[in-house]
């Protein structure tokens, strides 16, 4: 054992392979946030007029973050059948947002709202420095459902008023 | 037992296709540029693969040593080992030598005299010992220092360490082309000024101050003048008489010499005093004790020497390059601003900001190039650079802002890859980006109400 370690020693073998390049204070970006930069599922819009979608935008330039979360929504089952992305900000914030539309993807405009920023960390690895865009990720989810709610109470008056009221 | 230990071993290393000697294989960075994607050659680097090593575009962080300045110093550091403070013996008397003529060449190069020249550790002890080092000199006279809101992060950081001691600091904004406006400058001047600190060339946006007409000001008034010119040096034409500077800080790894060591021009006629940082054997005139870094000392010699030889070919080169970057991604973007004054600028800085794209996404996938989003000090925060924030840059801009940095050993391929690879990724980037959706819609993206949280 000993003398493994001197003869790799001896041939200049161990400091390349035994030092990992993650080792220290680096910031390195989980497999899954660069998947989803390289690969984003979801990008692009649907029509805002259309009565079948919410649009969510939050965030703001300044901050450096701003995400636009639409849902296209059946309006016979209330269940969100597709969703779309753009995001201004950094490669968690586009993970973020992509991971976003792909979990709402299938499920009831309620089920979705239970969707919590802290699980969306936790599938990319986030550094605590990062959390804020898992936070506007959730934030974005909410505020695409609020929108479409308030499309259909305006469309619909005040039957749709006693759905959302109930839910 | 050992032996068969040792001899299994060496097979294993040389018949292993991913043992240290293949990883130990570099390709330059200008042969990465024409280099075609081959998948045994790629590098796995904190998640990211890559074709090869990156192009290296930041050369305001720090520059490649010169392979002539590298001969220079391994000679030096087989050689010359003596301390070149013992008087005593040859081999003092040998390193000692190495030293002046070191201290000749970087003399020559800012026009100072060689008695002028105090080596140190790099621009940030030179700075530090320069802000520092007066005020605490003439600390019953003098309470007051300007400086701009730009400047080097260790400049700023002395003036702030000032502040808690009980001096006063006058910070100066900047126009929005990043210059110093001398109007103001005159009127921050009052009876106890004791310096006046103004950077000659700003490593984030590569902004020239009218270092002349700042001279001017400051020998009106009486008040020292220093500049930290380790960006400037080498690389725009140096004149310390004519600046009128009292002290000027140097950097060699910023002229492709070794990182390590610098130094500071202390004027001698008219004196200018200061306190030494480094209390010892009063060595380099007292102002800086302790044993020079013989070797270093000796590759920053030989990187003045070139740097002064060359700095009229490199700038033309540099230029060249410079031109080709930005109307090639001009070429094919819009909504490309250069940030500082275009008029007044070192050649080889080039500070981008791309509109309605973020910075961070940006250089995640500009993996394939070397460059930074503002200065490498502040790229650790959250915060977008305080250099582009003192522009008067808006936040969003400032969040977007790309420096390119281009040296004596760019090649045009590099240049056209990093073209090539930003206006790929800035176009991939606006796709996703909802402001570039609303601009194009025609909304004005400054009257919205955004939902802060």
């Amino acid at each position: 054992m000993m003398l493994k370690q001197a003869a790799k020693k001896a041939l200049g073998l161990t400091s390349r392979q035994s030092t990992p390049w993650s080792v220290g204070i680096f910031r390195s970006y989980h497999e899954n946030v660069i998947d989803h930069y390289d690969n984003p599922r979801n990008v692009g819009s649907f029509d805002k007029n259309d009565p079948n979608v919410g649009t969510g935008l939050v965030g703001a330039p300044a901050c450096g973050d701003v995400m636009k979360l639409q849902i296209k929504v059946d309006e016979k089952t209330g269940q969100i059948v597709d969703a779309r992305f753009k995001t201004f900000g950094c490669g968690s914030a586009i993970a973020s947002s992509s991971v976003a539309t792909e979990w709402v993807k299938g499920k009831a405009m309620d089920d979705v709202l239970t969707i919590k920023n802290t699980e969306i960390a936790k599938h990319l690895s986030l550094p605590p420095v990062k959390l804020h865009c898992s936070m506007l990720a959730e934030d974005a989810i909410k505020a695409a459902v609020k929108d479409y709610k308030e499309k259909r109470v305006k469309t619909n008056g005040a039957a749709a008023a006693g759905e959302t009221t109930q839910a | 037992m050992a032996s068969k230990v040792i001899s299994a071993t060496i097979r294993r290393a040389l018949t292993n296709p991913h043992g240290a000697f293949s990883r130990c294989r570099h390709l330059s960075t200008a042969a990465a540029a024409t280099a075609v994607n081959y998948e045994d050659e790629s590098i796995l680097m904190k998640g990211v693969r890559i074709s090869g090593r990156p192009l290296y575009l930041d050369m305001q962080a720090t520059t490649p040593i010169d392979p002539r300045v590298f001969d220079a110093m391994n000679d030096s550091t087989i050689h010359e080992y003596g301390n070149p403070h013992s008087r005593t013996h040859m081999y003092g008397w040998e390193a000692e030598n190495a030293v002046e003529v070191a201290r000749i060449q970087v003399a020559k190069l800012i026009e100072a005299s060689p008695k002028e020249i105090i080596f140190m550790s790099g621009a940030t002890e030179a700075n530090n010992t320069a802000v520092k080092g007066v005020m605490h000199f003439y600390r019953d006279t003098k309470k007051h220092v300007i400086t701009t809101q730009t400047e080097h992060k260790c400049v700023l950081d002395s003036c702030r360490h000032l502040q808690q001691e009980g001096f006063e600091v006058t910070y100066l904004p900047v126009k929005t082309d990043g210059l110093v406006d001398l109007e103001m400058l005159k009127e921050a001047i009052r009876p106890d000024t004791g310096l006046v600190s103004i950077m000659a060339v700003n490593n984030e946006i590569g902004v020239v101050q009218p270092m002349e007409e700042i001279g001017r000001i400051c020998k009106e008034h009486n008040v020292p003048f220093h500049t930290d010119a380790a960006q400037a040096i080498g690389k725009i034409p140096v004149d310390v008489k004519k600046w009128n500077v009292a002290l000027m800080s140097m950097s060699a790894h910023k002229i492709y010499g070794p990182k390590g060591v610098g130094a500071l021009y202390v004027r001698r006629r008219p004196r200018i005093r200061l306190e030494p940082l480094m209390n010892g054997g009063g060595q380099e005139r007292g102002l800086r004790s302790g044993t020079g870094a013989t070797q270093q000392i000796v590759g920053f010699g030989a990187a003045c020497e070139l740097a002064m030889k060359e700095m009229e070919y490199d700038e033309k080169w540099i230029k060249g390059l410079q031109e080709r970057l930005l109307n090639g991604i001009r070429e094919k973007l819009d909504g490309v601003v250069v940030n500082g004054s275009m008029d007044s600028r070192y050649v080889g800085n080039l500070n981008l900001s791309f509109a309605y794209v973020e910075g961070e996404s940006l250089l995640m996938g500009l993996k394939e190039v070397a460059v930074s989003s503002g200065s490498a000090c502040t790229s650790a925060s959250l915060e977008p650079s305080y250099v582009l924030r003192a522009l008067g840059v808006d936040e969003d801009m400032a969040h977007t802002s790309i420096r390119f940095g281009i040296g004596r050993f760019t090649t045009k391929e590099e240049i056209d890859k990093a073209v090539e690879l930003t206006v790929k990724q800035v176009e991939k980037l606006r796709e996703m980006s909802p402001l570039y959706e609303m601009v194009k819609e025609g909304i004005d993206i400054k009257n919205i109400q955004w939902s802060q949280h």
